[in-house]
C-alpha cells in the first residue's frame, strides 16, 4: 500500500466520493420488509403444522421444505430476482434465497449440460455454504464432545 | 402474535445482511457463508436457541437457522452416539432441507429457462 504515490493517493480518495453511495436506509427498509415477510410466511406455515399436532421441533423441517420449494419455484418463473432487485439481502439471508442461489446459476447454465451445466453450477453458492455449515457444525460437535469427555 | 415476531426477529437479521452487503464489498455468496458460519458458533455457544425462543421462523429461516440446525444436531447425536455423533448429527437433522434444495433445485432448473433480463 506504501507504494502509492501522493496523487495516487489523491486519485483513489477522490474516486472514494466520487462513486455512489448505496441508498442505505433505503436499503435496509426494504431488507427489513421482505425479510421480515418472508419469515413471517414460515411461521404461519409452522403453525400449521404444530396445529395439525407436530411440535415445533418437529414442524421445523416440513416448513423449509415447503419453503425451498416456493424459493425454487419463484426462481424458476423470474419472480424471485425481481423481489430480489427491491429487496437486496432480505431475499438472499432466508432459506428462500438459498433455494434460489441453486436454481438460478444452475438454469443459466443449462446450455453447458446436465452434468457440467445443471448439476454442478448447482452448487456455485450452495456448495460454499454447506461446506463451512458443516466443516464448523462439526468443529463445534468435536468441541462438544471433548468437553463433555 | 408468533407472526409479527417471526417478522421483527427474522426482518433484523436481513438487516444485518443489508449492512453487509452494503458498508463492506461482501457478495452474497460471502454473506451466505458467514450466516451460516455465524448461526453454527451462535448456536455451539448457547447463544442461538434465545432467538429462536423469541422469533421462532424468524429465526430458523434466515441462513443463521441453518448453521443453528446443524449444531443442534450433532449435539443430539453426541449425547446419543457419542464421537460417531460428530458426523452423523449435523447432517441428519439437515436431511429435509438438503434433500429439499437438491431435489426442487434441480427440478425448477431443468423446468424453466433463464428469463431475459
Amino acid at each position: 500500500m506504501s507504494a502509492f504515490t501522493k496523487e495516487q493517493k489523491d486519485y483513489q480518495k477522490l474516486v472514494k466520493q466520487k462513486r455512489p453511495k448505496p441508498p442505505m436506509l433505503k436499503n435496509i427498509i426494504a431488507a427489513f420488509a421482505v425479510g421480515g415477510t418472508i419469515c413471517a410466511i414460515g411461521q404461519v406455515i409452522l403453525n400449521f403444522f404444530v396445529s395439525r399436532g407436530m411440535t415445533p421441533e418437529q414442524a421445523g423441517a416440513p416448513t423449509s421444505i415447503i419453503m425451498i420449494f416456493l424459493g425454487a419455484l419463484l426462481t424458476g418463473l423470474g419472480v424471485y430476482d425481481k423481489i430480489g432487485k427491491f429487496a437486496g439481502a432480505g431475499s438472499v439471508v432466508p432459506i428462500t434465497g438459498f433455494a434460489n442461489s441453486i436454481v438460478s446459476p444452475a438454469m443459466e447454465f443449462k446450455r453447458e449440460g446436465y452434468v457440467f451445466g445443471v448439476a454442478a453450477k448447482m452448487f456455485v453458492i450452495a456448495g460454499p455454504v454447506l461446506v463451512y455449515g458443516i466443516n464448523s457444525a462439526t468443529i463445534i460437535g468435536l468441541i462438544y464432545y471433548l468437553i463433555k469427555l | 402474535m408468533d407472526v409479527i415476531n417471526a417478522f421483527i426477529v427474522g426482518g433484523l437479521i436481513c438487516v444485518i445482511g443489508q449492512i453487509l452487503m452494503d458498508a463492506t464489498k461482501l457478495t452474497p455468496a460471502h454473506v451466505l457463508v458467514f450466516f451460516v458460519t455465524s448461526g453454527a458458533v451462535l448456536s455451539g455457544i448457547g447463544l442461538y436457541q434465545p432467538l429462536v425462543d423469541i422469533g421462532k421462523a424468524g429465526a430458523t429461516i434466515p441462513l443463521t437457522g441453518f448453521g443453528h440446525n446443524l449444531v443442534t444436531g450433532v449435539i443430539q447425536d453426541v449425547d446419543e452416539y457419542g464421537l460417531l455423533g460428530v458426523f452423523t448429527g449435523g447432517l441428519r437433522a439437515a436431511a429435509g432441507g438438503i434433500t429439499a434444495a437438491i431435489v426442487f433445485g434441480y427440478l425448477m432448473a431443468v423446468i424453466f429457462n433463464p428469463k431475459p433480463k
